[in-house]
């Protein structure tokens, strides 16, 4: 019987099978793990003396609470002691349970789903986990990957599985060719706006087509990132050669690669394979997009004009934006910029925000930092110059972390300022009370920075990031 | 882990907007806790107190809410990131049941492991719910029903059965999974 990529995944991974009594047991292989979802999950298995099952299938990082920035004496300015405290706990839980731990003296630190993949610990065909709900990234690998909460945490670290039942499935079909000037981010904005913020709730989704198949794993990793915002569990695309290729000689890519890969080509979904719904939608009438409201479905085509609803929740959106139904949403004037996230902080998307800003300059009164995602990925983008690009433009070059994008670590923006951000959520007051946020692409952002107003990337003319010859 | 859920007879306190997140329910700040304890007084920080810390006129703030057992949110309540930390402050804060017409994902599975009972119940049953706050409504998880009075009706809802039995005896999933070691040690053995 033909199976969807979902379907292959998922029945490797069941220990028990699901029944109208139970759900699933399913094997987790591999569970990553950060500081803000983890210290009461360990104590539960402290007070009734449980070990972590499998540490060689748990990876650990520290990102959320953790400053982007390093005191003249090398301690870090965590935002509060409690914020530091955290912190110490992941690394002494790990410590104790004998997890690999990637803290501050590990060159590959990071956002917890930034560096799994450069790892290659996130592999096509395995179940992930994490207490974080965008961990629905990984999915880009082919892997079935998903955010479980603390307590779910805790069932992962004892026994390596979880209890589930299996969701529905609906595939996302995006034939065609991507204009010029329109990302992943624009792709997946869009994608939200058409099913809705709950119109994935219950289903796995799996993006297909050629404007996926076309796409880098940065850019995969943008698009499934974001599939928790249209409510869907997971998000998964099929591993090819551009998946095999990215895992090539990573730190726990396979020992017998070749025998692996033709593995993994086979997890993609049959012919004539079932989903329990479908939508298709078009590469060429995709536009560079921007959120308008407060949820990521308040999304919209940049050039174009601001929806009117006569819902009261959407109304509500505006006035808490302080935009209005039927204008045009560019030139809004912009206080911060935050380029990072585990949406959008890899090397396709500071070089992105770096073609945008080269040569121009940030302007006066407006604050804009760029957070890489992971300790590899800042010193990529270094041996490449962009963090020149950024501090000569005027923009703040920081250190790894989630940062402005859960803005608890003391990067945040203040009440009333308007933000344009390469994150993943603009719910009100995210970024810090009565932040109002714009959900972009990073060459989005790139150009409001240097604007000072939101600003449609295609409409500054062209730039290189090389000199000319 | 915590106690058996019981039927629950309560006024109701209602949250009409639509697309309630979790970080309404809990702004990221508060997540830096390592406990699981004491964030009731959180719960809906942002909408509950102002810049400096006093408290605004919002109806949670009221004595009279204290005392509801029943949240009732506009559709899709619960929405946006995975943190338990939402239930946790609603728990705390003295609700037992949280009533939609549509719950996300991951908040359900998530209050259901912490004695918080999602349900989702038909539009009609809703519609009367957000015209009616503050009315004393019974949850009766055994049949479960809800029962709405001043000829309101009497609505069923589902919830998963393993679930339902989870709360109803006040036992939790860890048990359950230690118990099946061995089939996953033998699943474990099967992949080389």
């Amino acid at each position: 019987m033909p199976k969807t990529l979902f379907d292959k995944v998922w029945d490797c991974h069941v220990v028990v099978a699901e029944t109208p009594e139970h759900p699933a047991t399913l094997y987790i292989g591999l569970h990553l793990i950060h500081e803000v979802t983890s210290p009461q999950a360990f104590t539960v298995l402290r007070e009734r003396g449980l070990k972590v099952r499998r540490p060689d299938r748990t990876l650990a990082t520290i990102d959320h609470s953790t400053p982007t920035l390093i005191n003249a004496d090398g301690s870090r300015p965590f935002v509060t002691e409690q914020a530091g405290k955290q912190v110490a706990m992941l690394l002494a839980n790990t410590e104790e349970h004998g997890i690999e731990t990637h803290g501050w003296e590990s060159e590959n630190r990071g956002i917890v789903h930034v560096m799994g993949p450069e790892l290659g610990a996130t592999q096509p065909g395995m179940t992930i986990v994490c207490g974080d709900s965008h961990t629905s990234t990984h999915g880009a690998f082919g892997a079935i990957a998903f955010g479980i909460g603390t307590t779910q945490v805790g069932h992962v670290l004892a026994n390596q599985c979880i209890l589930m039942r299996k969701p529905k499935t609906m595939a996302i079909h995006v034939d065609g060719e991507l204009s010029e000037g329109v990302t992943a981010k624009d792709v997946i904005l869009a994608i939200i706006a058409e099913i809705g913020v709950g119109g994935g709730t219950g289903y796995a989704l799996e993006y297909r087509g050629e404007a996926f198949e076309r796409m880098s794993m940065d850019e995969r990793m943008t698009v499934c990132n974001m599939s928790i915002e249209a409510g869907a569990r997971c998000g998964m695309i099929a591993p090819d050669q551009t998946t095999i290729d990215y895992l090539a000689g990573k730190k726990f890519a396979p020992d017998n690669y070749e025998a692996a890969a033709a593995d993994w080509l086979s997890l993609a979904t049959d012919d004539g394979a079932k989903f329990d719904k479908e939508v298709r939608m078009r590469a060429e009438d995709m536009r560079p997009m921007v959120t308008y409201g407060t949820h990521p479905g308040h999304a919209m085509p940049i050039d174009g004009l601001i929806p009117s609803s006569s819902d009261e929740a959407d109304i509500k959106a505006l006035e808490y934006m302080g935009v209005t139904a039927g204008t045009h949403i560019t030139g809004e004037k912009v206080d911060r910029v935050f380029i990072g996230s585990c949406t959008n902080s890899r090397m396709d998307d500071l070089r992105a925000a770096a073609t945008v800003m080269k040569g121009r300059k940030v302007v006066d009164g407006l604050i804009a930092i760029v957070v890489p995602g992971s300790e590899q990925i800042k010193k990529m983008a270094e041996a490449e110059g962009l963090h020149d690009v950024f501090t000569a433009a005027g923009a703040q070059w920081r250190e790894p972390g989630c940062s402005m994008c859960i803005a608890m670590n003391g990067d945040k923006a203040a009440p009333g300022e308007l933000v344009v951000s390469t994150s993943n959520r603009n719910f009100a007051g995210r970024q810090g009370p009565g932040a109002r946020t714009v959900l972009a692409s990073p060459a989005t952002a790139a150009a409001a920075a240097v604007t000072g107003v939101i600003t449609d990337p295609r409409t500054l003319g062209p730039n290189k990031l090389e000199e000319a010859a | 882990m915590f106690e058996a859920f019981k039927t629950v007879t309560s006024k109701t306190l209602v949250l009409p907007a639509a697309n309630i997140d979790t970080d309404q329910i809990i702004p990221a700040r508060f997540l830096t806790v390592t406990s699981r304890d004491g964030l009731g007084k959180h719960a809906f920080n942002d909408w509950r107190y102002d810049e400096s810390g006093n408290e605004t006129d919002h109806l949670l703030n009221a004595e009279t809410s204290k005392q509801c057992q029943i949240l009732v949110g506009g559709h899709n309540f619960g929405c946006g990131s995975s943190r338990e930390h939402a239930p946790w402050s609603l728990t705390d804060y003295g609700f037992r049941v949280v009533i939609s017409s549509e719950i996300a994902d991951i908040f359900k599975s998530n209050s259901l492991k912490n004695g918080l009972l999602p349900i989702v119940i038909e539009k009609a049953a809703h519609q009367w719910l957000l015209d009616h706050p503050y009315e004393e409504v019974t949850v009766d998880l055994d049949a479960c029903e809800v029962r709405l009075p001043k000829n309101g009706g009497t609505y069923k809802f589902e919830v998963d059965s393993f679930s339902r039995h989870c709360l109803l005896q006040g036992v939790d999933e860890m048990g359950y999974l230690a118990a099946q070691g061995d089939a996953i040690e033998k699943f474990e053995n099967s992949k080389v």
